[in-house]
């Protein structure tokens, strides 16, 4: 039982990590604004859930778990409407047209606002 | 692995320091502020300073991002270009940089445990705090009762902020609306309030559901703090943060007419006030000024009764200056070009165009 618990809270963090490091490489190679957010926004809301969730089976203590339960709640709330509302802000300020006009040497270029 | 992780975050640290210096633009400027807050508050816990890193993490990368953000919502977001040559100010830096580190090769090597500042108070803090306060986290027993005049300080100087804050900023609010009818009044927000409430839909919804729980875990924060990282001063930043969260999405006219400008500021002299009269009453039972266990005929006790009130002295005083600073800097702007009302009546009527 032990090592199974083991086994599955390695592969939830491995996972997470993992997931981490693809919305980090999506938000250097991605072309535009809205796609590098795109890579962010959704890797990052799974990324922190795994993580989370393999702490949590790592963890004995039932009230560390009840926490990290809430932060998870928390976090599945509040990452999804923060990628929501920079890109209604984006669209707001017509942020793809302007990002559009560059020349594709610097569409590789990180975004700078 | 543990000087790794040092390595790495103090390398961020600096790169986003240089980052600060050289950007133009204001708000990259201040997302960055907000980042280095966060990273040093990892740094703090990585050296198990959960407190400092607890504090840093809600004032550093919280609330002041926030005022930030308020500040160059009036002042604009580009930096203008200064032309004037920095030798002067360069050599200076450079010198007194260098006798600073030229200080520092005095100094005990870092970590020792032979340090003046280990073996002066610190060990009675480590031995004697448990039985003397009766707290299990340190670092409250410090600062709200052996250090309890020290943290005094800190709240009054908090206090004196929030008063010069209303001394320059506070301005007559728009004498236009407070002779009008109060009706017209009304339906003015109204109107700004169903135009605000198609854009931000999805934003308001999830924000009054997370509301609660920010005001819950303020309260936590702010009565735990004897068993656990926390104290009033982070709880009055995250409840300070709760109420900025409403004002943004509902409207600054919205928030003004829930939260009362007159019982905030009130509220921030409360708290001086409370913390202030525990010490006289130790005072006055023959103790010394904030000498808690004159309140209760258990000397733990006491001591308990006090670091409740005076947190609670605190965490008052913290979030009421910060909304106080909040809305005098929103009010200012509104004051200035009244952007709100004019430029969704404006929408409202490219929308009727339509």
């Amino acid at each position: 039982m032990d090592t199974f618990i083991n086994i599955s809270s390695s592969v939830f963090l491995l996972t997470g990590s993992f997931l981490c490091i693809s919305g980090g490489v999506g938000i250097l190679r991605f072309p535009d604004f809205y796609t590098r957010m795109h890579a962010v926004g959704v890797t990052e809301t799974l990324a922190t859930a795994m993580i989370l969730i393999g702490l949590m089976l790592h963890n004995p203590d039932f009230f560390v778990d009840i926490k990290l339960m809430i932060i998870l709640i928390m976090s599945l709330f509040i990452s999804p409407t923060a990628s929501h509302a920079l890109a209604s802000a984006a669209m707001r300020n017509d942020f793809s047209q302007k990002n559009n006009e560059k020349p594709d040497s610097e569409q590789v270029k990180p975004w700078n606002p | 692995m543990e000087s790794l992780i040092d390595i790495v975050l103090l390398a961020f640290l600096v790169g986003i320091a240089f980052a600060i210096v050289w950007m133009k633009d204001l708000l990259a400027v201040i997302m960055l502020l907000g980042i280095y807050g966060l990273l040093s508050a990892s740094f703090f816990v990585a050296m198990d300073a959960v407190d400092v890193a607890f504090t840093e993490a809600s004032v550093g990368a919280g609330i002041s991002t926030l005022l930030m953000l308020v500040t160059i919502a009036m002042t604009g977001r580009s930096e203008h270009p200064v032309r004037h040559k920095p030798f002067l100010a360069l050599a200076v830096v450079i010198i007194t940089g260098s006798l600073l580190i030229y200080g520092t090769l005095d100094m005990p090597y870092f970590g020792s445990a032979q340090a003046p500042v280990h073996q002066h108070v610190a060990p009675r803090y480590i031995n004697d705090s448990i039985e003397e306060v009766g707290v299990p986290n340190i670092v409250t027993s410090v600062l709200a009762s052996y250090r309890a005049f020290d943290t005094f300080g800190e709240v009054v100087v908090i206090f004196t902020a929030g008063m010069g804050v209303l001394a320059l900023l506070s301005v007559v609010r728009r004498p236009k609306n407070t002779t009008g009818d109060k009706a017209r009044d009304i339906a003015k927000i109204d109107l700004i309030n169903d135009s605000m409430h198609e854009q931000h839909l999805v934003l308001r919804i999830v924000t009054k559901m997370l509301i609660p729980f920010i005001f819950l875990y303020a309260f936590y924060v702010q009565f735990h703090g004897d068993y656990g990282p926390g104290g009033g001063f982070q709880a009055g930043v995250i409840f300070a943060s709760a109420i900025f969260l409403y004002a943004m999405l509902f409207g600054m006219s919205t928030a003004r007419r829930v939260i009362n400008q007159s019982f905030i500021q009130l509220l921030a002299a409360i708290g001086v006030l409370l913390y202030g009269s525990v010490g006289v009453v130790s005072l006055l039972n023959g103790k010394n000024f904030f000498d808690y266990s004159a309140l209760s005929v258990d000397p733990i006790a006491g001591q308990h009764l006090g670091i409740l009130l005076i947190e609670l002295g605190v965490g008052c005083t913290v979030a009421s200056v910060m909304v106080i600073i909040f809305f005098s800097f929103a009010d200012r702007k509104d004051n200035g070009q009244n952007l709100e009302s004019n430029g969704i009546e404006n929408n409202l009527k490219e929308n009727n165009k339509k």
